[in-house]
């Protein structure tokens, strides 16, 4: 009987320390590398094993209302407001951000580098009817892609052949790119950490709409009861912790920082 | 072509170096497939039999459909296993979802159709040959089904190996209801899929070379262990 109760004791400790939960993320998180950095001192520092799913925001947030996943951590704003007004999460915590980044062949057919606004260099790809690889997943980069498509007063229902919606994450899309020598909307970090570049460059940065903010939304346990929302809340806490600053500030990737932690 | 090259090579330090996280997706690849083969062959095996033995009405019908599922498209499939997994679906409270036995199960489904179809052709076959003698010997259907299975055991195994081939290298319905979780649900195929979404051909493409030396050492094991291929021994 002693022994029992000690093996059960040993048994729910174990599991008491590693505690594992589930936490959809979107691609363009996981590509960048981040999440090797931020997983282990997670796993040290709070004893959660976090398990990630890599999808894009859309799927995220299903797998998040029929409660699939613990967590969140996506980029996509407007469509986090709508999953927290249904009522799948209570509120949506901002956590980091990074930044967009435009994409091309190092020739620049249609002529983008230098462009005064990211809508001006948008307008120029659609004048020049230069190939261009839209993620076309409900992702957050391909709802920011359709944001600044209409920004430049651009319908892209109207756009012929050259606008190429693949279905895919940012590295397919990446990968399409440089084999088409197309145009494409990705985040600084998928693309540092691309390995594939082949002739593409980075043809446009720095405008304020290209800014990528993610944020943390914890699976609202009223809604689904079963989801672990005491691991969940122990993750936010470290997520907007000073460790949590330290490692996030100081990830980089030859030598430029690519998350700017902005946790209140 | 230097591309394959870097392939070639990366497998090779990736077995040299036994990495270990490829020791752990690689055990995990054999474990999902080879338990979906065993519980497919269970069903598959002597289903194809008794399709084989039994005369009923709708028999070409049922044979038409098991063929045509052979080519049951892996991503539906998934997306099937993944709605009935689901938290909100009628299986939810299992918590199933995003687990190796949610993998295990998609891949029966998979597996189990082609199992049964290539059984039922050889058992078919046996069946022609064996037919008066099982008659005359006033033999019940289960006894016919297993002389049936017991005689044609060497076409079966093929039946089960051609199943671990469809499953090994499934990626569409693993993914979906495995979710490619790092140390979790992570094999092969998803992984090879990661690590080509991210441009490192390289080892995506090692990975793809100790897949498919995983999948000939399976197939290797097999014959020699059923002693296949030998004179005068079966």
């Amino acid at each position: 009987m002693k022994l029992w109760a000690t093996l059960c004791l040993i048994v729910c400790a174990g599991a008491a320390v590693a505690q594992d939960m589930r936490v959809a993320v979107t691609t363009s998180f996981h590509n960048s590398g981040l999440s090797d950095v931020l997983l282990p001192a997670i796993a040290e520092q709070t004893g959660i094993n976090v398990q990630l799913l890599v999808v894009g925001t859309g799927q995220a947030l299903r797998l998040g209302e029929a409660g699939d996943v613990d967590a969140l951590l996506v980029h996509s704003k407007a469509a986090e407001e709508a999953f927290v007004a249904a009522g799948f999460a209570r509120y949506r915590r901002e956590i980091m951000y990074n930044d967009f980044v435009l994409i091309g062949p190092a020739n620049d057919p249609a002529g983008i580098h230098g462009s005064p606004t990211a809508a001006a260099a948008f307008l120029r790809i659609s004048q020049a009817k230069a190939p261009f690889v839209s993620r076309g997943d409900e992702s957050g980069t391909h709802k920011k892609e359709l944001g600044l498509w209409g920004a430049a007063d651009l319908e892209t229902e109207a756009f012929g052949s050259w606008y190429r919606p693949v279905g895919a994450g940012m590295g397919a899309a990446l990968n399409t790119a440089s084999g088409m020598g197309a145009y494409v909307l990705a985040d600084r970090a998928s693309w540092l950490n691309f390995g594939n570049k082949a002739d593409l460059d980075l043809l446009f940065a720095g405008d304020p709409a290209l800014f990528n903010q993610y944020a943390y939304l914890p699976v609202n346990p009223q809604r689904h009861p079963h989801v672990q929302h005491d691991a969940a809340q122990r993750l936010e806490t470290w997520l907007v912790s000073a460790s949590a600053q330290k490692l996030i500030d100081g990830y980089a990737i030859e030598g430029e920082r690519l998350f700017t932690f902005n946790a209140r | 072509m230097n591309e394959i090259a870097q392939g070639v090579e990366a497998a090779f330090w990736l077995l040299v170096t036994f990495d270990r996280d490829l020791a752990e997706i690689a055990l995990r690849s054999l474990q999902v497939t080879v338990t979906a083969v065993l519980i497919a062959s269970l069903i598959g095996l002597p289903f194809g039999a008794w399709l084989a033995v039994r005369r009923f009405r709708y028999r070409r019908l049922a044979i038409a459909v098991l063929n045509a599922l052979m080519g049951l498209p892996p991503v539906v499939v998934g997306l099937i296993v993944y709605l009935l997994l689901s938290r909100s679906g009628p299986f939810g409270v299992l918590g199933l979802l995003f687990t190796p036995t949610a993998m295990i199960i998609a891949q029966v489904i998979i597996v189990a159709p082609l199992i049964a179809s290539i059984a039922h052709q050889s058992t078919r076959e046996l069946w022609a040959e064996y037919h008066d003698l099982l008659i005359s010997l006033n033999a019940s259907r289960w006894q016919r089904i297993k002389t049936l299975l017991w005689d044609g055991r060497r076409a079966l195994i093929t039946a089960a190996l051609a199943g671990f081939g469809r499953g090994i290298g499934e990626v569409g319905a693993i993914m979906i209801v495995g979710g490619n979780i790092d140390h979790a649900t992570r094999v092969l195929t998803t992984a090879i899929a990661l690590e080509t979404g991210k441009g490192d051909f390289a080892l995506a493409l090692g990975l793809g070379f100790v897949l498919i030396g995983l999948a000939l050492a399976v197939n290797i094991a097999t014959h020699m262990l059923s002693r296949t291929e030998r004179e005068g021994k079966w």
